[in-house]
């Protein structure tokens, strides 16, 4: 190639700031490698029956997280529970009631708030005002209540999403055709945005599994196993504390082994939870070039 | 239903209509007034439960003492270190945390070639969604004996060094760098993805290299975009908590970087279990100045993103 317009002069410049872009790429994918692997390598030896199906008890001599899924299950379970009505609601208004102006400006900027306080304030918060001020103490209700604060904004904002996302003609065809605007949203809108209402409280799944601080002063530590059905109720009024409030405190501790074991069947969870998010949206595409 | 049914009246009937309507709006309604109480009520109790300390103690022992002896004979409540280690730790883990973050944005959002990208784009995701916890963990067992052995080797000769173990506020820091990635590496990215592409071609057509399009054109063009990232990162390192606790030391100094420090989040947990009185008081009080930077900095983010609605 003679002409030195088809040639390009490589600029030095260029070549080093390549370097550095693909070299902070790289740290990022190789934390996240060295991340799982390590945690695979160090939990898997801690992983058998026992340790997933028994609660740790010195008499019985036996050491396992069963306590803590049952308490990570009833807290996710709880906190959907209050929190998704709540959240869907507050969509549906912002959506499809509200005329834009002051009173939608005052729930939008709550709800951005409400996304970027730390979950340590909603601890102390918890801890005060469900705790002490409601009196519910340490407890599954009390944790379950603080976290339905924290998820709220996640599973306004994708409902919020997903609902943007139906096509005007439905709302006004269902209309047109003499549907009130409760059986219109009921029956139209909600199952149209129903991939994204599941995202949403998927994610808040994720959020509920891996909140730590926000537990720590409100749900407690406890990791006895409901023995009889009339603990099954009785225990959301008794602390109990999730796989990740067991892992630190199994971490503090000293007892490594316990917490990379915790660690790893969280990791499965959290994998879990992103091919969920990940299918769902994909799924959400395709509806949406129809 | 039955009734309704058979109910021949269709006045009555939209009457029933319209009261479930009204119903319907007045739940929907309440449903998102909730956010708005959680946020006034939460405020409301940070105040409440953080100003008695100051009235008690002082706010200048509070806020200007360095000494934190709380459970000393003579106890003595200075948390100006602790908002120090705040301030400096979050400062690091972002000066840090963004050039690799927004360089990694760069790499997805225009440098990567697919196949690459539809790689590093879920683990990104993947790393968001690690619980904190695991990261402290992992910050214990791999940072921390890295930080001891370097710890050894500078201080070889030094009398006055207190040895930490490892636990630091540079282990405190890489650790919130890890935190702060995906949050500053999704947020660039799509501010960058939002770039009108004119801009782009008309860099090429001036004939710009790839990196000088980027570097001159894109990136002050995103820059509304990337500051919201780096403002949403520093809210979210200097709130976290759990990853940090047992990483970061255990008692308050000064920070530099080889010593062991606490920052407003870890003091917090690791005595609130067993604080009492004014020292309670006190831990409070340490929430209200982490909730006063939240709000500053939220507001900040409204304000950015206010300024620039093209890309928000």
């Amino acid at each position: 190639m003679p002409s030195s317009l088809q040639r390009k002069k490589p600029r030095i410049a260029d070549r080093v700031a390549y370097v550095f872009i693909y070299l902070s790429a790289a740290i990022s994918v190789l934390i996240l490698i060295g991340i799982i692997g390590y945690v695979f390598f160090r939990g898997v030896g801690s992983i058998n029956l026992e340790f997933l199906t028994k609660a740790t008890s010195a008499r019985a001599g036996t050491t396992g997280i069963a306590g803590n899924i049952i308490n990570t299950l009833y807290i996710i379970v709880i906190t959907l529970m209050v929190a998704a009505p709540i959240g869907i609601g507050s969509a549906v208004f912002l959506n499809e009631y509200a005329k834009p102006g002051k009173f939608v400006r005052l729930i939008e900027f709550t709800t951005e708030i409400l996304s970027g306080i730390p979950s340590i304030i909603f601890g102390l918060f918890g801890m005060v005002f469900f705790g002490t001020t409601l009196r519910l103490g340490y407890s599954i209700l009390t944790g379950a209540l603080t976290l339905t604060l924290m998820i709220l904004p996640l599973i306004t904002r994708n409902t919020q999403e997903a609902l943007k996302t139906v096509p005007n003609s439905y709302r006004s065809g269902a209309l047109g055709i003499g549907a009130t605007k409760w059986y219109m949203i009921r029956t139209i809108l909600l199952p149209s945005a129903m991939p994204g209402i599941l995202t949403g409280v998927i994610l808040a799944i994720g959020r509920i599994v891996g909140e730590s601080a926000a537990l720590l002063f409100t749900a407690g530590s406890g990791y006895i196993l409901p023995k009889t059905a009339s603990d099954f109720f009785s225990k959301i009024f008794e602390s109990g504390g999730t796989m990740t409030i067991q892992l630190y405190l199994s971490m503090s501790k000293g007892q490594y082994d316990i917490a990379f074991g915790i660690a790893l069947v969280l990791l499965v969870i959290v994998l879990g939870i992103n091919f969920a998010t990940k299918y769902l949206a994909h799924k959400f595409d395709l509806t949406k070039k129809k | 239903m039955m009734n309704t049914r058979k109910n021949t009246s269709i006045i009555r009937n939209s009457q029933t209509k319209a009261l479930v309507e009204t119903i319907a709006q007045i739940i929907f309604t309440v449903c998102a007034v909730v956010a708005v109480l959680a946020v006034f009520s939460i405020t409301l109790y940070m105040f409440l439960q953080g100003t008695p300390a100051f009235a008690q103690v002082g706010i200048r022992e509070i806020l200007f003492h360095s000494v934190w002896a709380p459970t000393a004979q003579t106890p003595s409540y200075g948390i100006l270190y602790i908002i120090l280690t705040s301030i400096i730790g979050t400062a690091a883990a972002v000066l840090i945390g963004v050039p690799i973050g927004v360089l990694t944005a760069v790499f997805l959002a225009e440098v990567a070639p697919r196949k690459l990208a539809a790689f590093v784009r879920p683990a990104i995701d993947l790393l968001a969604g690690i619980p904190s916890v695991i990261y402290g963990l992992l910050g214990i067992m791999i940072l921390n004996p890295l930080m001891y052995r370097l710890e050894q080797i500078i201080f070889a000769d030094s009398e006055t060094h207190q040895f930490t173990g490892g636990a630091n506020l540079i282990s405190a820091v890489l650790v919130l760098v890890i935190m702060i990635l995906p949050t500053v590496i999704n947020i660039s990215q799509s501010s960058l993805q939002a770039v009108q592409k004119d801009l782009k071609d008309a860099s090429y057509g001036l004939g710009a290299s790839q990196i000088q399009t980027i570097f001159r054109v894109q990136i002050p063009a995103a820059k509304s975009g990337i500051i919201s990232a780096v403002v949403l990162g520093v809210g979210r390192a200097i709130g976290e908590a759990m990853a940090i606790s047992l990483v970061s030391g255990s008692s308050v100094n000064f920070p530099l970087p080889f010593n062991s420090v606490r920052f407003l989040t870890t003091a917090i947990v690791s005595e609130m279990g067993y604080a009492a009185d004014t020292h309670r008081m006190v831990l409070f009080s340490i929430g209200l100045v982490l909730f006063v930077f939240i709000m500053l900095i939220n507001t900040l983010l409204t304000k950015i993103l206010k300024g620039a609605p093209q890309d928000a």
